[in-house]
């Protein structure tokens, strides 16, 4: 250190000191998620050119969209189950309401986007209101909403998607210089991780979550509307399925199983990116990180030959290594 | 990090030791299982309703043969509910047990293979089985400090991949004699009833008269208390998670003899993972654990199996039952936690 005035010292040192605690505080998974991506390309040279990259991206931009959704229930300190439940039922009542009909496209999916925030406020009044552990009320809405949707369309999901609805799962932009095309579901999500981003950093309400699932109790002393602001989180939960349905519907068509595995996938994913089941920690590009690793982890052991089993077996032992590790550096800051 | 005998600690004015006596007020509290009455009647009452319709629509409904076959249904439901009420009142939750059903009812059919001679090393190696689990979910969540809904999450994803990587369907025979713990009778009681009823008698006995059953409601209700008051809380989870597994590889062997062979998919489409925690908050215990007991469990895994039976007879959509399963289990939490409201807590 060649300065003469402490002031600079001290100056410097903290600055580098921010720096490295912001580091280690994202640090793992993009470290993960980077080596996921090399292990990928070396694996398979042609994953690194922008096509079958963006491609990758457009596959996990569902997941991701929905990871960020529960961010914002789990840093508040709840769960929400529902969400996988959720995506099946946007696909389908998609499906059979505009049964191929593109006029009905856009008024449909104002509909969705009103289901997504009735469902969404009923979770939130259940937990907040009557009380209801968030497991359980999410459990439940899980199982109606399931038992809903499959009692209207007799089990089988009919109708079908018309092309400008699947356009946002998997059209693109073509004609762009130097990549060729880019997928809508890129910029979605793009969008949507700025929006969520900007709720979450850098608004009131984003604070007041992390406060209420650091010390709920704290946060109502301090003047937070805690049954508000957690209602809203899961009012935000909900639209985000609804989003990831659309995506999903355009991804992969409709199925009874769209949705299926995908609550606990975005649990995890907000997991790898640091969030703390309990609440009061998480962030956005950590959660979109955390879900692009799961994704990229799939490619790869999927590039490696390993059958689909194996790979339940590898991401169960990966989100329990992420969580411990996670817990042993939470210790050593205590 | 187990808390070293000195934590017992002075006592004194605000020293844990006051807080210790508060927190065995809370066992006695939790204990107390006020909620299990009322459940009873509630069951009761679904019941005189189911018969009343049923009778109405021209079925029979007292008849011991449907009263058996309700039981028999909830054989394997409640055994694993009853589990899970011990992990879940020691404030920890399992989300394995579903695949773990399938290990233990795939390995049973293979080590056995029709050969009777083999019975006793198949329930040998399954009760090793679900030893060997719970021991790694009680380690994983309490050593590596990783949350119990992720720890037994991972641990089920696990288990999934290993199972499905070797068998998709049905594997290895059942020896025939085993086959009478799902079939046979004692006299005029079957078999999967005295099993459960065994599985229930010795879970209530445990958590009401044995020192760690106290310790599981003194941590569920409060760990940090309980630690002060000189309980080694991580043993008590690990134990109480080895119980669960217990239960879920008993129910697993259970399943088998029912079916006669193992198969990978029998825990998950049973979905008895999310089902028998939804028979433990319907029956009252607390999810937040400290609270309840295995009584109301039993009456939740029999209010489910009525309100199956009463939607089997009516010939009630299946997918409705999802719905009405769904709002039943709201509404029974939302009333508890009303109650507890109103009663001051």
């Amino acid at each position: 250190m060649t300065s003469t005035t402490g002031d600079v010292v001290i100056a410097r040192a903290s600055l580098r000191d921010r720096f490295v605690r912001s580091f280690r505080g994202s640090a793992p998974i993009f470290l993960i998620l980077l080596i996921l991506l090399i292990l990928i390309t070396i694996k398979n040279p042609k994953f690194a050119e922008p096509g079958p990259f963006l491609a990758f991206i457009k596959s996990s931009s569902a997941l991701a969209v929905l990871a960020m959704g529960q961010l914002f229930v789990i840093v508040s300190g709840e769960f929400d189950l529902s969400v996988g439940s959720m995506i099946t039922v946007v696909v389908t009542v998609a499906a059979v309401m505009i049964n191929g009909d593109s006029a009905s496209t856009v008024p449909i999916l104002g509909t969705l986007f009103i289901l997504g925030v009735v469902v969404g406020l009923l979770n939130g009044l259940i937990v907040t209101r009557l009380r209801v552990p968030s497991f359980i009320a999410t459990l439940g809405m899980l199982l109606i909403l399931q038992g809903g949707i499959f009692y209207w369309t007799g089990g089988a999901p009919r109708g079908s998607l018309p092309d400008n609805f699947r356009v946002f799962g998997r059209g693109g932009i073509s004609g762009v210089p130097g990549i060729g095309e880019v997928p809508w579901a890129v910029v979605i999500l793009i969008v949507v991780g700025l929006v969520a981003y900007w709720l979450m950093h850098r608004t009131n309400f984003g604070r007041e979550l992390v406060a209420i699932g650091g010390n709920a109790r704290a946060a109502a002393l301090a003047g937070i509307d805690v049954k508000n602001a957690r209602t809203a989180a899961f009012v935000i939960s909900a639209v985000s399925a609804v989003i990831a349905g659309i995506l999903r519907g355009g991804f992969a068509g409709v199925s009874a199983q769209v949705g299926q595995g995908y609550e606990f996938a975005a649990i995890s994913a907000c997991v790898l990116g640091g969030a703390v089941l309990g609440g009061g920690r998480g962030s956005i590009p950590t959660a979109i990180a955390g879900a692009l690793s799961l994704q990229a982890l799939f490619v790869l052991l999927n590039l490696l030959g390993l059958p689909k089993p194996t790979q339940d077996a590898f991401q169960g032992l990966i989100i329990i290594a992420a969580v411990a590790y996670a817990s042993y550096r939470l210790r050593g800051q205590a | 990090v187990t808390t070293s005998p000195n934590a017992v600690a002075p006592s004194g004015p605000g020293s844990p030791r006051t807080r210790g006596t508060a927190s065995l007020a809370r066992v006695r509290d939790g204990l107390n299982d006020a909620n299990a009455g009322p459940i009873w009647l509630v069951l009761l009452s679904i019941m005189v309703v189911s018969w009343a319709l049923t009778t109405y629509v021209g079925g029979d409904y007292l008849t011991i043969d449907n009263l058996t076959s309700m039981v028999i249904r909830s054989v394997a439901l409640g055994i694993v509910a009853m589990g899970q009420t011990v992990v879940i009142l020691a404030g920890s939750l399992d989300l394995s047990v579903a695949y773990l059903i399938s290990v233990a009812a795939v390995a049973t059919s293979l080590i056995q293979d029709g050969d009777p001679g083999r019975m006793i090393l198949s329930v040998l190696v399954v009760l090793g089985i679900g030893v060997g689990v719970g021991l790694t979910n009680g380690l994983i969540i309490t050593k590596l400090r990783v949350n119990p809904f992720i720890a037994t999450l991972g641990v089920g994803l696990i288990l999934r991949g290993v199972l499905n990587a070797a068998f998709d369907n049905f594997a290895g025979q059942v020896a025939k004699p085993f086959e009478t713990i799902a079939y046979g009778s004692l006299g005029p009681v079957p078999w999967p009833v005295i099993l459960l009823g065994t599985i229930v008698a010795g879970s209530w006995v445990f958590l009401r008269s044995t020192r760690l059953g106290l310790h599981v409601y003194a941590v569920g209700g409060n760990a940090d208390t309980a630690r002060l008051s000189g309980i080694r809380s991580h043993r008590v989870i690990i134990s109480a998670h080895v119980l669960c597994s217990l239960a879920a590889v008993v129910s697993g062997m259970f399943l088998a003899a029912r079916i006669r062979q193992g198969a990978p998919w029998i825990g998950p489409d049973g979905g008895y993972d999310l089902e028998s925690i939804a028979a433990v908050v319907v029956g009252g215990t607390a999810l937040a654990g400290g609270r309840g007991g295995v009584i109301g469990t039993l009456a939740g895994v029999l209010i489910l199996a009525v309100l199956d039976n009463l939607f089997n007879q009516l010939q009630f959509n299946a997918f409705l039952k999802l719905v009405v399963r769904g709002v039943i289990i709201i509404a029974a939490v939302a009333f508890y936690a009303q109650r507890e409201r109103r009663a001051g807590r």
